[in-house]
């Protein structure tokens, strides 16, 4: 294990928007503004946000905003809360979020919620917590919660509570920690984390914990960087992150990291992405590691941003 | 990709495109993210992107989709495209559930397959159940753990119905894993499963779970205590037999001599044994599985409350 190699991550993020000749990016082009929002935040964490030219990514951001106020992942894409809530968060990062028209882009949002208080992703209607999730943080990061019906939105979340104290996508659905991140930061935003049982769901989480340190997002299945977001952001809001080992954690991240090109894989000696660069970086800034800027396990923002937003 | 697609004809070689003009992607003068695409992928999405906004919902448009997806099954415009034009053209949709099970056998995992599939489902409404619920059953034969695919089953169960004959299929699906053909119960089953492969976290859920609102009753059934007793006397360390004896200690359970002295033997010789089991268990706990050694600890620390909750709760019912 060496330490993290800081400054080859920064430059692996500059360098995959300057890269050629690549599936990643090819697959990628429909969720773009995804990762616009990864890459910046790591780079934000790693204090290397400046490196960015804020007036070109701002101005882009902005061109992928739909006349019914939604973003899609691209320009010309549909609209969907999956991007729209990436385009607020870019937005957030350069203290840019005066530039939106905050009622029009939350009236979009506000009306894909339904009738039990769940949300649709789009007008196509999938529903999903992870849409719930994604409304709320939305509506809360443009000081519009007051749109939505909190309370009903709060009673569809606990609806799809598990015997195990976790959370599925709907009712009835398999705890997944990447649905129980959704379903808790939502209720971490509402102040409704009453409604959870923390030390069920803080034992069935700290049981994602493998031999190697890192963790795992259902019983039985292999570890993951990933979930060092998912699971261990959840173990903080719900207070419960002292029950698993933080150092063995740690070092199953650093060992994923290609110290040579930079960039974080999904488990050691895989190849790098920026999806799990995203996550391993935001990992450790959940851990406390030296150097990092603070990361606010609800918002998935930096600290200081969304002191900005909610202390200004 | 198809071995089919090999000898794919460029879409700018085709008579019946001659007519449009693909639009290639804007990435402006000084892209954020500039990508380079591979040939045949742009093209194709060229030829979308004129379509699209020309807003043509015709059956070479559907085609059209079709093979988009094929390059780029991530890509949720296209798929929403796709949905109008199925509007549009009121087509065959027995077709679209055909299409969308060809994609899922190379790639099960796509959110926008799924979402895909459960619309034209709705849309066929409870017709398409058996279908739809074999469906998921192929899915299973290769990864029976697929989140999608359970996610669409409840999804099926609870919107097309069918659940009469789940309780069977789920059986099935579990007597393949622990090799087992017997009709259990749901308690003995689960005890079967455990004392197979005593470390699979989800039997030992599942055997917890299925007390969940009866603590008496969970208390009192020996299988359970007995089951932990049994995965100790091979597997010393099992975490989850320990945890669940103490779940059981702590909420009234009362040990046999047997048991206490087989938890007693626990506990190396250089620690104090304490007079009270769920304390040496948790220290037991301590040892063995040391990641979680805070969890234990606060579980140590609060035992005298929750023993006292545990004989309490007891004598209400």
């Amino acid at each position: 294990m060496g330490d993290l190699a800081a400054e080859k991550h920064a430059k692996y993020i500059l360098l995959v928007e300057k890269r050629k000749d690549d599936v990643e990016s090819v697959l990628m082009e429909h969720l773009r503004i995804n990762g616009a929002y990864w890459g910046l935040t790591t780079l934000d964490i790693l204090g290397k946000l400046e490196a960015v030219e804020q007036e070109k990514v701002v101005p882009w951001v902005m061109s992928c905003q739909h006349q019914s106020g939604g973003f899609g992942g691209n320009e010309g894409h549909d609209p969907h809360l999956l991007y729209t809530l990436s385009a607020i968060q870019i937005l957030a990062l350069f203290d840019k979020i005066e530039v939106l028209d905050i009622d029009k882009v939350s009236s979009y949002i506000a009306s894909l919620q339904n009738e039990d208080g769940s949300f649709s992703g789009d007008i196509w209607g999938e529903i999903d917590t992870r849409f719930s999730y994604v409304a709320i943080c939305s509506l809360a990061l443009l000081h519009r919660l007051d749109r939505i019906n909190v309370e009903k939105a709060v009673k569809y979340i606990i609806s799809c509570k598990n015997l195990d104290g976790g959370f599925g996508c709907t009712p009835g659905a398999e705890s997944h920690a990447g649905q129980i991140f959704c379903c808790i930061g939502a209720l971490a935003i509402m102040g409704s984390l009453h409604y959870v049982d923390k030390d069920l769901l803080g034992w069935w989480l700290c049981e994602r914990q493998v031999k190697s340190g890192g963790l795992n997002g259902r019983p039985e299945k292999l570890p993951d960087v990933c979930y060092s977001w998912w699971v261990l952001s959840s173990l903080i809001m719900i207070d419960r992150v002292h029950w698993i080992d933080k150092e063995k954690l740690v070092k199953f991240i650093l060992d994923c990291q290609d110290i040579e090109k930079g960039g974080i894989s999904d488990r050691p000696d895989d190849a790098v992405d920026v999806f799990h660069t995203y996550f391993g970086v935001a990992g450790l800034s959940l851990l406390e590691y030296p150097g990092l800027k603070a990361i606010d396990p609800a918002y998935a923002l930096p600290v200081d941003v969304v002191n900005r937003i909610f202390l200004r | 990709m198809d071995s089919d697609e090999d000898d794919r004809i460029p879409l700018s070689q085709r008579p019946e495109w001659s007519d449009v003009t693909p639009v290639p992607q804007d990435d402006g003068p000084n892209p954020v993210v500039p990508i380079s695409y591979s040939k045949e992928f742009a093209e194709t999405m060229g030829y979308v992107r004129a379509v699209y906004l020309a807003d043509e919902r015709s059956h070479r448009a559907l085609q059209l989709t079709a093979e988009a997806i094929h390059f780029n099954a991530g890509n949720y415009t296209v798929w929403q495209f796709r949905r109008l034009i199925l509007e549009a053209l009121n087509a065959d949709l027995h077709d679209e559930l055909e299409f969308v099970e060809h994609l899922a056998s190379k790639n099960s995992k796509n959110y926008q397959l799924w979402h895909h599939r459960r619309w034209v489902a709705e849309k066929l409404g409870t017709e398409a159940a058996g279908r739809e619920l074999e469906f998921t059953k192929k899915i299973f034969v290769n990864d029976a753990k697929n989140y999608h695919a359970w996610s669409h089953r409840q999804w099926v169960l609870q919107t097309l119905g069918g659940w009469e004959d789940e309780l069977a299929y789920c059986d099935e699906l579990l007597e393949d894993d622990i090799f087992n053909n017997s009709a259990w119960n749901q308690v003995s089953y689960a005890v079967k499963a455990i004392l197979t492969k005593p470390e699979n976290e989800s039997s030992w859920r599942y055997l917890r779970g299925l007390y969940k609102n009866s603590m008496p009753s969970f208390v009192m059934d020996r299988r359970v205590s007995t089951v932990c007793l049994t995965v100790l006397t091979t597997k010393a360390n099992c975490v989850f037999a320990l945890s669940l004896l103490l779940d059981l200690l702590s909420n009234g359970f009362e040990p046999n001599q047997e048991l206490k002295n087989a938890v007693e033997a626990l506990l190396p010789e250089s620690r104090d044994q304490d007079s009270d089991m769920a304390v040496t268990i948790c220290s037991v706990l301590e040892i063995v599985d040391p990641m979680r050694v805070n969890y234990w600890r606060w579980r140590k620390k609060s035992l005298h409350s929750e023993v006292e909750e545990g004989v309490r709760n007891l004598r209400v019912h």
